[in-house]
């Protein structure tokens, strides 16, 4: 009889791994930027740990977008939503903690209601003085759109290409809502010139080395849970309501809670990607809600491999490094290569890069329940 | 073959004593009247074309029933009635005396002890065979339960002992999806023995098949009857007599005739839809 | 000149010329000329006379140098005191372009310095503008009698009321004397003292939609700032009222007529839109998020086609529309046979592939046509508007799109209908499988019913182009609208798009001056989601068994 054996402990070898690597990546980084001069070929520019930071952030995003399409086949076009719900959450605070150093100097009102002859604070910028309020919002306001959206959706059964469309629609009529001034979060501009975040100046080298820290802890602890929620019975079910919704029905699960449950989860964790992006770009912006923006990230996770969690994160690093060097280079030709990546990662690797990696290993690689690869269902007349 | 009826015997006999710690909700079945399922006045439309008409159909407790006709006679209609993916336009499903079905969902049938096999095999491909019987199982299936539910011994001897009598316990670490297709319609068979649903649906279960697969078959949905009530949709007139005790045979959204084999083949209304059909 | 064409019917214009006695052929221009040159010398208080005198021989035909005269821009030439105009004077030398007042013949420019200036005092103003009025009241042309009337309408004065008079009696054109006896009663209201003709002239004015009309109401029935009415005559004054009220609500009925066009023009938009979307989507089950810019192609062609023939605009719109569905159809014919063919039955890698030739696309656009807004001009037969009353006009563009969109709708459903393509594309999408069995080239099937998709989409662009910015943004700004509409129009069938966009049209527009033009979109979205939970298969779901899987 063959031995069945389940794993299920939060540092499974494949977290282990990914945790040792993130943290020595983060290690040689800090080092680099600390212990060394300038011109030193270890040296590592503040400006290098920014925009580490920030494809880190971009990262714990895709992620969140790979739980939900890689592991439960629900391709969400409005991502990017949520990810600027969480920094508008963040910014929000940010502001507050300008106080009276604005343009205007009102301690009352940010520069932009000065601006707009506002007399008092709205009544949902209150309560973003307190840090805990904030950091609460930045999972509660975006979970609960999901919350919203997601009972309305799964509920009907609406599934597939219709759900990605509203979900394209959602994010769309956000930019809309949020590009006019009448919203109070600052309209076209969006919310900027930040000073401090807890005290610390955000200018300063340290604080920069401090938040590209923390989005790495950050990142890892969300990889953890990730990867234990998708190790338990729970990521089971949503595996298998990806590759059979009826017979998971059929067989006593409610599979719209199950949705509803993992879309609010991953847009939480969106959330706090979008507030860790905030305060290292310094600048949020109704562009963010932008319907290219989340199908970007959906190109991250295809190029990087849905259904594994590495894979995600690989794609999200890579095809942003690529971004930042291509647009430094030729920004004209920026769209053509995301536009032929897209196509040629949908028709040569639908695996993405992990997809590949994996062909040559062959099966022996079947070391955890959690990184499963969707089959590819073609369909019989695809001659 | 004496040995497959013994194992089947003890699975099933294994599967009502686990059921008793299992702190699932069942509301109390009442099958005093010895019939566990009552379909009566059934009227199902879609777009103006009647897929069932005035239904009515009683299945007996422990029963085993074949359902036959042609295609467009209502068989898969009636199926997702009774197991809540179908809601009919008029007419009541009671499951024992006291719980009505209409208008309750999938899962919540599922969970009453409801269990359905499809036509297509369906089982999940990117699972391996053992995680596929492992979401079959009797358990408690809301979400947040899920992230800490972990395998009871008894459990885990529930499903081994399912992979023994489905024949894939050697397969048990293999993806579903690399399983051939009869393998395929085993593990399904699988997937609802290891719930030991009270009622069990079984739609058209050995298409492609080999026969001695079919054979298999054929004797488990026998051994299975009297601890469960077994339903069977299947055209293969072969196997349906081999197996079969009572037969309803549908006809246009109703019921044509009812009774054994014998009888029915010998019906003149099913002779005449029959012939009237093949001479056509 | 489309009111004054519409107002007075053809006859009446010809009755009219060969009533009025005083032609312009009759008139003697020599002596009207001798007769103008006397003003150049002539000093101020001789010129009333000399006006008069002008106006007795010449008529009508002095009208030019009368507007001339009163806008100050009348001069003489030193040389030999003629009568003239003269234009900005260019270059050093002050040269300007001269002209004949009265006949507007141009003459030899020369420099500004052989000019003087006729100058008129107020008491000359005051009789010119009678003069003016006057003639143009008792012209020979309708359209010049007509305007008058309306002017003197906006201006109510004690002054007019005669001449008016005089011009009812002579007036032959029904519609004319209507705008007269108006333009009399409103002058009557605001200068009478009679409270009985003022009441009668309220009744003339009663639904009508003139603006002067309401004014001139809204005078009568003001309070000033201590509560006080302005106007004395309590009989008057109510009656101005309910008068006022009537007018009013003829007026937001057509606010309402407006408002529904405007949502079916927004509508007639979405449905050219989403038609081929319906057919590709709806037909075919492809998720096609490049048709956004399959639309802008359509529109990029007008432009080109128009670059290619400058001096044929009228006609480079009909030449753009085969046009732009040859260039966009053969795009989506590219489209499918190098991408969407490999991804067969699965919509989302489908969905994702597209969204990147939408990139692609796009940024082409941008490389070759700069990534600046492109001009396509609109053909005069397009520009203008319908004014059906004062409150009411239809823009020509948008009537043409409206009926542009019905006609584009009613070909493809006989092309669906009554084509052996129609046929072979509704075998295909209903059993692929049996369509191959019993002959039927799915492939072809398949690349040409894409095709036919995409090249509606590029007729889209071409009429979009007559109504928004041609740039590369242009898809974008359309494609997830119209995925709205199918989704909610249902993909079953056409009809489902066309019902789907004029509601969502009119929806829209009807909400915008409540909501605002963000909000409107935002609550139609909202509205969808929420529809799709009661019917998440749209208007118009697919029928059948297959639908259910």
């Amino acid at each position: 009889m063959t031995t069945i054996t389940q794993r299920r402990s939060l540092l499974s070898s494949n977290v282990r791994n990914f945790i040792g690597l993130l943290f020595l990546v983060t290690a040689l980084a800090t080092i680099g930027n600390t212990m060394f001069a300038e011109g030193s070929i270890f040296y590592v520019s503040t400006y290098t740990i920014t925009l580490l930071g920030k494809y880190l952030t971009f990262a714990i995003l895709a992620l969140a977008v790979d739980l939900i399409w890689g592991y439960c086949g629900i391709l969400s076009l409005g991502h990017g939503a949520f990810f600027a719900l969480g920094g508008y959450a963040m910014g929000m605070y940010l502001m507050r903690q300008i106080g009276d150093r604005g343009v205007y100097g009102n301690a009352e009102l940010p520069d932009f209601m000065v601006f707009l002859n506002w007399q008092e604070l709205p009544w949902f910028w209150s309560g973003f003085d307190s840090f805990g309020f904030a950091l609460l919002m930045m999972m509660f306001v975006p979970g609960l759109l999901a919350f919203v959206f997601g009972m309305l959706a799964f509920r009907s059964r609406v599934t597939g290409v219709y759900l990605s469309i509203m979900t394209q629609a959602l994010t769309y009529a956000l930019m809309l809502a949020f590009f006019r001034n009448e919203m109070g979060f600052g309209g076209n501009n969006g919310l900027t010139d930040f000073k401090e975040l807890l005290g610390f100046d955000l200018q300063a080298d340290s604080t920069r080395l401090g938040l590209f820290i923390a989005t790495s802890v950050v990142l890892a602890v969300a990889y953890g849970i990730s990867h234990f929620v998708m190790a338990s019975r729970l990521g089971r079910v949503i595996i298998a309501i990806r590759d059979g919704e009826a017979r998971a029905r059929f067989l006593g699960y409610r599979t719209d809670h199950y949705k509803v449950w993992l879309f609010v989860f991953s847009a939480a964790l969106a959330g706090i990607a979008g507030a860790l992006y905030v305060p290292q770009v310094g600048i949020i912006n109704p562009g963010e809600f932008s319907p290219l923006n989340s199908i970007e990230i959906v190109v991250w996770v295809a190029v990087g491999g849905r259904g594994t969690l590495y894979g995600a994160v690989i794609g999200a690093i890579l095809v942003n490094y690529l971004k930042t060097r291509f647009t430094a280079i030729m920004p004209e030709a920026w769209l053509f290569g995301l536009g032929a990546l897209f196509v040629a990662v949908t028709l040569f690797m639908p695996n993405g890069i992990v997809g590949l990696f994996r062909r040559e290993k062959s099966d022996d690689n079947n070391d955890d329940g959690s990184d499963t690869t969707p089959p590819l269902t073609t369909t019989a007349e695809a001659s | 073959m004496e040995t497959t009826l013994h194992k089947v015997r003890r699975a099933i006999l294994a599967g009502t004593s686990y059921e008793l710690d299992e702190p699932v909700f069942t509301p109390k079945l009442d099958v005093s009247h010895e019939v566990l399922l009552y379909v009566e006045g059934l009227n199902v439309s879609f777009d103006g074309f009647q897929a069932l008409n005035d239904l009515n159909l009683y299945i007996n407790d422990g029963e085993l029933r074949c359902l036959i006709g042609a295609n467009g006679a209502g068989k898969t209609t009636l199926m997702d009635c009774i197991t809540g993916k179908t809601m009919p336009d008029s007419g009541d499903i009671y499951f024992g005396q006291t719980l009505d079905l209409v208008g309750r969902s999938e899962a919540e049938i599922a969970r009453l002890g409801i269990g359905r096999k499809f036509q297509k095999p369906t089982v999940f491909e990117a699972h391996t065979v053992f995680y596929n019987l492992e979401l079959a199982l009797k358990s408690d299936k809301a979400v947040w339960p899920a992230l800490r539910l972990q395998l009871s011994g008894e459990q885990r001897d529930r499903i081994e002992e399912v992979l023994s009598i489905i024949g894939l316990t050697a397969n048990a670490n293999m993806l579903a999806g690399s399983l051939s297709h009869g393998q395929k319609q085993w593990l399904e068979i699988g997937m609802l023995l290891v719930a030991s649903p009270r009622l069990l649906l079984v739609d058209e279960p050995v298409a492609g098949m080999t026969a001695q697969e079919t054979e298999r078959t054929a004797e488990l949905l026998t051994s299975l009857a009297g601890d469960h009530t077994v339903v069977v949709v299947e055209h293969d007139m072969e196997f349906v007599r081999s197996i079969a005790r009572t037969v309803t045979v549908l006809h246009q959204g109703s019921v044509l005739a009812e009774g054994s084999m014998d009888a029915v083949q010998n019906n003149a209304d099913v002779r005449k839809v029959y012939l009237g059909e093949e001479a056509a | 000149m489309t009111l004054l064409l519409l107002t007075a019917p053809p006859s009446a214009m010809a009755q009219s010329v060969t009533n009025t006695p005083d032609s312009p052929a009759a008139v003697d221009i020599a002596g009207l000329s001798a007769t103008a040159s006397k003003l150049a010398k002539a000093k101020l208080r001789q010129r009333a006379a000399i006006v008069s005198e002008l106006e007795a021989s010449g008529g009508e035909a002095a009208l030019p140098l009368f507007s001339a005269m009163l806008a100050g821009d009348l001069r003489y030439r030193k040389a030999d005191q003629r009568i003239v105009t003269t234009g900005e004077p260019v270059g050093d030398d002050e040269i300007v372009s001269v002209a004949d007042a009265i006949t507007g013949e141009a003459l030899e420019s020369a420099s500004e310095g052989a000019f003087r200036k006729v100058r008129v005092n107020n008491s000359l103003r005051i009789q010119l503008r009678k003069t003016i009025a006057r003639l143009t009241l008792m012209s020979s042309k309708p359209a010049l009698r007509e305007q008058a009337a309306l002017n003197m309408l906006s201006k109510p004065d004690a002054d007019n009321l005669p001449l008016l008079a005089e011009a009812l009696a002579k007036e032959p054109d029904a519609s004319i004397r209507e705008s007269i006896e108006l333009a009399m009663a409103v002058s009557t209201v605001k200068v009478s003292t009679d409270s009985t003709a003022r009441l009668a002239a309220l009744d003339t004015m009663s639904g009508n939609l003139n603006p002067a009309v309401r004014n001139e109401l809204n005078r009568l029935i003001a309070v000033d700032d201590d509560g006080n009415p302005e106007e004395a005559d309590k009989a008057v004054r109510d009656k101005a009222a309910t008068t006022l009220d009537g007018i009013e609500s003829r007026v937001s009925f057509f606010r309402f007529l407006e408002t529904l066009f405007f949502g079916l023009s927004l509508g007639s938009v979405l449905m050219l839109a989403a038609l081929g979307l319906a057919i590709t989507f709806g037909v075919m089950g492809v998720i096609n998020m490049a048709h956004g810019e399959l639309i802008m192609l359509g529109a990029y062609t007008t432009f080109v086609v128009q670059l290619l023939m400058p001096n044929h605009i009228g006609l480079s719109i009909l030449v753009a529309i085969p046009a732009a569905f040859v260039v966009s159809g053969l795009v989506g014919i590219l489209i499918e046979r190098g991408v969407i063919r490999f991804l067969h039955g699965r919509p989302l890698e489908t969905l994702l592939a597209t969204f990147g030739i939408s990139l692609i696309l796009q940024q082409a656009v941008r490389s070759i046509f700069s990534p600046l807004n492109r001009p396509v001009s609109t053909p005069e037969w397009m520009s203008g508007a319908l004014e059906l009353n004062p409150v009411l006009s239809l823009t020509y563009n948008r009537l043409y799109i409206l009926v542009f969109a019905l006609i584009v709708f009613f070909v493809l459903q006989m092309v669906l209908k009554k084509t052996s393509l129609g046929l072979n594309v509704r075998a295909v999408s209903q059993n692929r499988n049996m369509a191959k069995a019993i002959g039927i080239r799915s492939e072809r099937v398949d690349a040409l019913t894409f095709g036919l998709g995409s090249g509606i989409a590029g007729v889209a662009g071409v009429a979009l182009s007559q109504l928004t910015n041609v740039g590369p943004n242009l898809g974008q700004t359309y494609i997830i609208d119209s995925f709205l509409v199918v989704v909610f129009g249902g993909a079953g069938n056409l009809w489902g798009t066309l019902v789907g966009g004029f509601t969502l049209g009119i929806a829209n527009k009807f909400m915008e001056p409540v909501t605002g033009a963000v909000l409107a979109n935002i609550l139609v979205l909202i509205f969808i989601i929420l529809f799709i939970q009661k019917r998440p298969r749209g208007l118009f779901p697919q029928k059948g068994r297959a639908a259910d899987s």
